[in-house]
């Protein structure tokens, strides 16, 4: 966000020269009348001329990418030292999400799950950004990070349990679909309401920076539409100036629901928001793995050294709809999907860099396709299986310490089934 | 579920099924769903009065999110029909300027789930600024959309705000059940001066209901503050408002079969709130059971007992009084349980019958 008259962009000398992020720390190269203003709340150049600043006073922030739409490395020296394992997993991962979100989403239209929200678009964003942290980080997610959690650990079997709500999900059939949470796998419980858990990721950073020796840092993912809450400024500003290690990561997919992003907001984007509040921010193609993981294994980097948030506004398009209660053909056109399916598809790219390197190869797609497939079939019918969970869970986790009502209550529950057992479809539920 | 005598019972139950709901015996013209009443009461309003203008997520080129104001964009255009961007204390807080600025804005929540983020404007700029202006700003605002319990949406976006809103002095806050009930309201609460909290049900949108020719008419309007005998009874008492009226009706129309007549008091407005009809209806009763889908404690059953408490009713009551509410938890996700979360008439007939036999003390102990 350079001024385009005269400031510059300070870079940081960790960070390579394509990747730079973009801080508020411009250096004025001329001060007019040789006067710096000394002002508590800003310290600049005093000028004599009227100048209102506007979206085009700046060039727009531009977009660090690695590979170009074939799939080939743009520039060597940006290619990620990944190594091979590394990127297969990656990419199976991609397949995986895939293949979850098809069938998933068919299973919702058959009346097997009640709701459901697809990844599509986003796959490069999940697996770059996933591959650049480190297992004892902390994840706040929005709700389309499926993918995220995938690399994480998460098996296709904790995934179905949580959308079937069955004794095996870890939320105890607490939620609908796609509220995953994962304690071992350091993902926080996803909320409905948009944007809370950003001021929660920066007060969860809080929390690290405050521990000796901290290793972890917040990764926290929203979309464009919720940057549109005021949660969304409130955890800008306290990130920066409670200096938290926290990646603040948008996924800018071009939609809220039907609200295309040039009705959610003005300006350039999400990232401009980031240097005007002192965070360090950058800008990268969403489509491209290699390029998400650089700078959110960059960001990382700086912000657990140095305690300073990173801004990255990943750029993707929703391929799919909003999620099973939402037809995007109403407000946008078949053309327009196709483009980013077919010329910007995220897995298409890594799949070409793959074959590029003789990682991968269509016979090698071919099996991994139907092994993901399979076994995400297989599991939804053993999920579909599995009992339910436990009745005593309808009285628990309301307090940490169950109230002395709730407790008699159990016990009379208790006495009930003793009693009356062959009334209660209990064979459905987990017994002791 | 504050009735402890109906233990709480796993199993499916049916779910609430469309064709279950009753309506009320009105002059059967049409057949209107409650969708389609408020449609109609927001173009009418609009169509009336050139400041009156629709603002929230969703609402314009996709008709809103349960598809209450469809057609309007294409009618009023950008001007008056705004989608915003998601920011919930953002648009309330344009909402309540706009109103100070003199137009008279209708702000949808996709639920008021969602109002939570906007609580402060509604409460201490949209109540509050009549007063503190020295009654020279009022605050003409219609926040509306739908509230409570749909299904199968989990805890964080089921939950009733009626309680809520009600207890802060300087809102309106309106809860329909029928569609004619949320036409006259609607724009009732369009003309008023003061801001109004219009709180609807998701399930209820499609329910159709009959409509008479007047109630049909752009002239038809329904006082705030006035509640309705949905069903005239002598036995006992059974106030409620917005789906919960469908609960109180189904479990009268059970009770009739054996004999015991309630009178049902749909409230349509929680404040002000109706408490002249419902003295009345207990002089004649001499019991009184409370229906509500929100939770037990600091509820609308709890206060319609204290004002019992505090008046003369206290001494028409032949039996102390019973609320059925919302079990005291967050909104189960399994439907089997969700179910049994919510008031059902079955809920309401054992609390009519612990009422009428005076068990209550019996009913509470188990
Ligand atoms: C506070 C709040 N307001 C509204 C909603 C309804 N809602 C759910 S998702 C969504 C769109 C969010 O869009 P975006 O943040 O861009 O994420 P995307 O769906 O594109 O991944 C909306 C409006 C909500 N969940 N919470
Ligand atoms: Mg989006």
């Amino acid at each position: 966000m350079a001024l385009k008259s005269s400031a510059c962009v300070l870079r940081l000398n960790t960070l390579r020269r394509a990747a730079r992020l973009l801080s508020t720390h411009t250096r004025p190269e001329t001060v007019q009348n040789g006067k710096t203003a000394d002002f508590p709340g800003a310290k600049a150049p005093y000028v004599n001329e009227i100048k209102f600043l506007n979206e085009n006073s700046y060039d727009p922030i531009p977009i660090y990418r690695v590979l170009d739409n074939n799939g080939e490395v743009i520039d060597n020296r940006e290619e990620p030292n990944i190594d091979k394992e590394t990127l297969v997993k990656m990419y199976k991962n991609m397949v995986q999400l895939n293949q979850m979100d098809k069938i998933l989403y068919e299973s919702q239209r058959q009346g097997r799950i009640s709701f459901y929200m697809t990844n599509y678009g986003e796959e490069g964003i999940h697996m770059g950004s996933a591959a650049a942290l480190a297992p004892q980080d902390l994840v706040f997610a929005q709700y389309r990070e499926l993918g995220v959690l995938l690399y994480r650990g998460l098996t296709v079997t904790d995934i179905v349990n949580q959308c079937f709500g069955n004794c095996e999900d870890a939320g105890q059939g607490r939620q609908m679909p796609v509220h995953y949470t994962s304690k071992p796998y350091n993902l926080v419980t996803i909320s409905s309401p948009l944007a809370t858990q950003m001021p929660q990721a920066v007060g969860a950073a809080y929390a690290f920076k405050r521990t000796p020796n901290n290793d972890r840092v917040v990764i926290c993912y929203f979309g464009e539409g919720a940057a549109s809450e005021g949660d969304a400024h409130a955890a800008f500003n306290f990130a920066a100036t409670l200096d938290c290690p926290v990646i603040l990561l948008c996924r800018n997919n071009g939609y809220a629901i039907s609200t295309p992003s040039r009705e959610q907001y003005r300006g350039d984007g999400i990232a401009a928001r980031g240097p005007a509040l002192g965070i360090n921010t950058l800008r990268v193609d969403g489509t491209d793995t290699l390029a998400v993981y650089n700078a959110v294994a960059q960001a990382r980097q700086l912000t657990l050294t140095e305690n300073k948030p990173v801004l990255i506004e990943a750029m993707s398009y929703r391929v799919g709809h909003h999620s099973t209660s939402d037809d995007s053909t109403a407000y946008r056109s078949v053309e327009e999907i196709e483009k980013w399916t077919k010329d910007e598809n995220p897995v298409q790219k890594f799949k070409l860099y793959l074959e590029r390197k003789g990682l991968w190869d269509a016979d090698s797609d071919k099996s991994q396709q139907k092994e993901a497939r399979d076994i995400v079939v297989k599991t939804m019918q053993e999920a579909e299986k599995k009992k339910r969970p436990h009745w005593r869970e309808m009285l628990e986790d309301v307090y940490c310490e169950m109230p002395p009502r709730i407790q008699k209550q159990m016990q009379q529950m208790e006495d009930h089934l003793k009693k009356y057992n062959e009334h209660y479809p209990l064979n459905q539920h987990q017994s002791d | 579920m504050a009735l402890k005598s109906s233990p709480v019972v796993f199993g499916l139950l049916a779910r609430l099924s469309r064709r279950s709901f009753s309506t009320s015996k009105a002059l059967a013209s049409k057949p209107v769903t409650v969708r389609d009443a408020l449609n109609q009461a927001i173009d009418e309003e609009m169509e009336k009065d050139e400041r009156v203008f629709v603002m929230g997520e969703e609402v314009a080129q996709y008709d809103g999110a349960y598809k209450v104001t469809r057609g309007l964009w294409k009618k009023y255009g950008d001007k008056r029909v705004i989608d915003t961007p998601i920011t919930e204390i953002g648009f309330a807080g344009i909402a309540v300027g706009a109103a100070f600025g003199g137009l008279r804005p209708i702000c949808e929540f996709m639920t008021f789930n969602f109002s939570m983020q906007a609580i402060d404007h509604i409460i201490n700029s949209a109540a509050k600024t009549y007063y503190m202006s020295g009654g020279q700003i009022p605050v003409p605002i219609v926040f509306r959309g739908p509230n409570g319990a749909a299904s199968g949406v989990g805890a964080q976006h089921s939950q009733c705000f009626g309680a809520w809103y009600s207890h802060c002095p300087g809102l309106k806050v309106v809860m329909p059940f029928s569609s004619e009930d949320h036409k006259g309201l609607m724009k009732a609460s369009i003309r008023v001066n003061d801001p109004v909290v219009f709180l609807e049900d998701e399930i209820l949108y499609g329910i159709p209901f009959p409509m008479s020719d007047e109630a049909l008419s752009p002239d038809f309007v329904l006082p705030i503050g006035k509640a309705k005998v949905e069903r005239e009874g002598k036995h006992i008492t059974v106030v409620c408002a917005g789906r919960a009226t469908d609960t109180a009706l189904q479990a009268a129309n059970e009770l009739a079969g054996n004999g015991i007549e309630c009178e049902v008091i749909n409230l349509r407005s929680l404040r002000p709130l109706d408490f002249d009809a419902i003295a009345r209806s207990v002089a004649k009763t001499h019991h009184l059971v409370t229906v509500e889908q929100g939770w037990p404690q600091s509820g609308i059953g709890a206060e319609i007992c204290a004002r019992v408490m505090e008046s003369s009713t206290f001494f028409e009551l032949d039996a102390p009084a019973w609320r059925v509410t919302g079990a005291d938890v967050p909104m189960p996700y399994a439907s089997s349980l969700e179910v049994l979360a919510l008031p059902r008439p079955k809920d309401v007939t054992a609390a009519v019958a612990a009422v009428l036999g005076n068990k209550i003390s019996e009913a509470a102990s188990q």
